[in-house]
């Protein structure tokens, strides 16, 4: 049986190249799939030339149009079997599921929950747009004016297309790109090396539901072709690290997705209740297996920092590799071992500065972290208490659940918290509600015991789509008489 | 390709060889640098290096010669007191490899237009050369090429070394607006004078066909090199940037080695490139990385050693910054090629290649 091959997909059409990447499965070494990749000059000249075919494709339809293929491609995605783009070769989403699980590390358990995720995504995206677009009727985006909260509007698209640069770490990143294609918008996506599945069983859900294919280009490439998607799109998207944030953050057409630096503070009204609040930071800390830029990566509280890390440590020391099928896996292992390896040496390196306990390996008993379990490799739970927001390795942020506890005075919270993607505040104090919101470091805000992971389809945050897509513009116009 | 035609050749070049390490080895006719070192090394080089296997006894090149050493040093009795050029190689820091000559590149490049179709490169039609001249042996090479097949050519000058400098330091936008610069000048020859043919790298022809159709503009054959060119890479330009309606042909070359010729690219290869060294005048080897005095087998991946054997020149195993695989002779070429060449280590690391 060959190989499952993965192939370029210029503007709908499946392209094959003669530079093809072999993918291996991280235990046996056998190979996974086979990837086509796309060369820079490719990219390029698809993207500065006739663009306007894709985008038209989209114009053709209304956004409810699109809205229910939507719904259609939801139920693709979970149950069909789809095309892969290549060799007439189709994936099952059981295929799909061990596909991603193999190249990816992630347990079958949460690859279910991540294929939910989307799923919901997909028959939710009228509820999406209602949060994207502030309500307005979307026949206004159809129609390029009309009328929303009494007022004339008009709106333009900023872009003939978007470009999405995605990273491997977890299949749910696809959901933030999603909607555009619902606001008419081609996306040119380059996926993450070890994860092409996921967004090509999007694409080819949409399109088997009715989208036009011409709206979907798909270049797995190297580092130069993430640059020319980034140098071409006049809007795009791309996932990584703080260098990533350096280079792009100040650009106004790229919508940058870098560290979360997501935390959960508790008032000084709250605190003395700590113990209610454990299992809430253990699940913004460890799902996903801690590998979303919503899972919590710090907690600050204005005392009992150590009993609290402590209580964290007991708990999260109960999350253990398992076989890659338990249905109840919640930790993922790593594809490539090294990059297990590297996060551990900076978390040593970092405990090497006094003043930072990990109270994990205390509870353990041991302070081995990197660990093998059926061949893959695995980080372990850590949860490090340091004595004060200046040591190295508060707010570090890795993609396992990892999460440091420090003590701050609650008058202290919002000169040391950094930006936040999101912030839990747990509190009904007044005073700090008022002071979290004022705090222009938080881009979504929880105020109460709500979880970091837990989110609104309404409440879009790290940027407004919509937003970022289209642009209002003054508008009048005469009225004819017929 | 038969045994007997590779013997054929060998025998040859072996001709070929021992002429030329009489010509700089010998008082009479012989160069300093190498009279010195065959003393110096108590090695009577005329009786000792009668075939290729023995130029293992030389060891590998020291560049810091092409550095450093005086250029009286390189000059053959024969022409003392004859003016030379110099030309240049590297030097994107430091002091760059010089190397003088007289008429090598005239030889080499009248050569090459031998292997040249009159139908991609007719006679008369002007040519523009786009890409890194100044210093190089390149600049009047490629006007030499020209003129030999009745042709006159344009020149657009790109800075490779500056580009590296750029492209080090993260100066990526300026990089970007200086590869325009030099688009830009290449439109304007291109709109107001007849070009048939074109000399560039990979990224300037893809970013030239981004503003013109190259076929659309009366363009009939590309040289194209300077840079790697994997065989997705020259499938798009023949088939997209070119149109399937121009001639690619690939170059490989250098200062020290001249130009070599290509196999006759087809998809039934994958558009995969192998380069054949314009023997006898100068011998490509694949090397084994670790041990440059092994070769590595057919199919195998290796360091490019270079041998340059002509009477201005004698440069006997220069490792090259570029690996390639060893591939087997074929049709004209009844010796070994280079296949696939990319910079030395690319295949573990990034190297800076250059938006050139």
């Amino acid at each position: 049986m060959s190989l499952p091959r993965v192939s370029i997909l210029r503007q709908g059409e499946v392209y094959k190249s003669l530079d093809v990447i072999t993918i291996n499965d991280p235990v046996t070494h056998e190979p996974v799939a086979e990837i086509d990749m796309a060369n820079p000059g490719l990219i390029r000249r698809d993207l500065l030339r006739n663009t306007e075919r894709a985008f038209r494709s989209l114009q053709d339809f209304s956004c409810a149009d699109l809205i229910e293929i939507s719904k259609k491609a939801g139920d693709l995605f979970m149950n069909a079997e789809l095309p892969l783009f290549g060799d007439g070769q189709t994936q099952s989403p059981e295929d799909y599921l061990k596909c991603l699980a193999a190249t990816s590390g992630l347990p079958h358990a949460l690859v279910r929950k991540n294929m939910t995720k989307i799923f919901q995504v997909f028959t939710e995206m009228q509820e999406i747009l209602k949060g994207l677009t502030r309500g307005m009727p979307l026949d206004i985006i159809d129609e390029g004016m009309g009328h929303h909260g009494g007022v004339t509007v008009s709106y333009f698209p900023r872009a003939k297309s978007l470009g999405i640069v995605l990273p491997s770490n977890s299949p749910g990143v696809n959901t933030l790109w999603m909607p555009a294609v619902i606001l008419k918008s081609p996306v040119i996506l380059k996926p993450g090396r070890e994860e092409p599945w996921t967004p090509c069983r999007i694409m080819q859900a949409f399109i088997q539901a009715g989208m036009p294919k011409e709206a979907f280009s798909f270049y797995p490439t190297h580092h130069e072709g993430s640059s020319q998607i980034m140098d071409c799109c006049k809007r795009s998207m791309i996932f990584g690290g703080q260098d990533t944030v350096e280079r792009y953050g100040d650009n106004p057409n790229v919508e940058v997705h870098g560290p979360g630096w997501s935390k959960i503070l508790i008032g000084d009204d709250q605190i003395e209740d700590y113990q209610d609040y454990i299992d809430l930071i253990v699940e913004s800390v460890s799902l996903n297996s801690g590998r979303s830029c919503i899972n919590a990566s710090a907690v600050v509280v204005p005392k009992h920092g150590k009993k609290i890390a402590e209580a964290l440590a007991a708990e999260l020391v109960q999350i253990k590799p398992t076989a890659i099928g338990d249905p109840h896996a919640r930790l993922s292992s790593f594809a490539n071992p090294k990059f297990a390896e590297f996060i551990n040496a900076a978390i040593e390196e970092d405990l090497k500065t006094p003043g930072a306990v990990d109270c994990t390996a205390e509870a353990r008993g041991t302070s081995n972290r990197v660990v093998i379990h059926d061949g893959r490799t695995y980080l372990l739970p850590s949860v490090i208490y340091c004595d004060s927001p200046d040591h190295p390795i508060f707010n570090k942020e890795y993609l396992f659940p990892f999460v440091t506890v420090v003590e701050s005075e609650q008058k202290d919270f919002f000169n040391m918290i950094g930006q936040s993607l999101i912030v839990s505040g747990i509190t009904e104090d007044e005073s700090l509600s008022r002071e979290l919101l004022e705090c222009p470091l938080i881009d979504r805000l929880n105020i109460g015991p709500i979880p970091t992971t837990r989110l609104d389809w309404d409440q879009p945050h790290e940027g407004n789509l919509f937003e970022f897509l289209y642009k209002r513009r003054a508008i009048q116009r005469t009225h004819t008489e017929r | 390709m038969s045994d007997t035609n590779i013997a054929q050749a060998k025998t040859a070049l072996d001709i070929h060889l021992r002429e030329i390490i009489r010509w700089h080895f010998s008082p009479e006719t012989g160069t300093p640098i190498w009279l010195e070192w065959a003393e110096e090394n108590n090695m009577d080089a005329v009786k000792e290096i009668q075939t290729t296997e023995d130029l293992l006894k030389f060891g590998n090149f020291d560049e810091a010669w092409l550095r450093f050493k005086p250029h009286e040093e390189w000059i053959p009795k024969d022409y003392i007191g004859k003016a030379y050029s110099v030309f240049e190689t590297g030097g994107t820091t430091g002091m760059p490899k010089q190397r003088i000559g007289w008429e090598d590149y005239k030889i080499d490049y009248s050569q090459f237009s031998e292997l040249l179709d009159d139908k991609d490169f007719p006679s008369g039609g002007n040519w523009l050369m786009m890409g890194p001249t100044g210093p190089r042996r390149l600049r009047l090479a490629i006007e030499h090429l020209a003129n030999v097949r009745g042709s006159s050519c344009y020149f657009v000058d790109l800075d490779p070394r500056w580009v590296k400098k750029l492209i080090a330091r993260k100066a990526f936008h300026e990089a970007k607006l200086y590869m325009e610069h030099v688009i830009d000048q290449a439109l304007v020859i291109l709109k107001h004078r007849k070009v048939t043919g074109l000399f560039t790298t990979p990224k300037l022809l893809e970013s030239l066909a981004e503003k013109i159709s190259i076929p659309g503009v009366g363009i009939k054959g590309v040289f194209c090199g300077g840079t790697q060119m994997p065989p997705q890479t020259v499938r798009f330009l023949i088939e997209e940037v070119l149109e399937n309606r121009v001639k690619l042909i690939p170059t490989y070359g250098n200062t020290l080695m001249g130009l070599a010729a290509h196999k006759p690219l087809s998809a039934d290869d994958n558009y995969s490139i192998t380069y054949y060294a314009p023997q006898p005048r100068a011998i490509l080897r694949v090397v084994d990385t670790t041990n440059p005095e092994k070769g590595v087998d057919y199919g195998q991946w290796g360091r490019v050693e270079l041998t340059t054997l002509t009477k201005e020149l004698f440069m006997p195993r220069f490792l090259e910054r570029d690996e390639a695989i060893r591939r087997k002779p074929c049709g004209q070429f009844a010796w070994d090629g280079v296949g696939d060449v990319r910079p030395f280590g690319a295949g573990e690391s990034k190297v800076i290649e250059g938006v050139y």
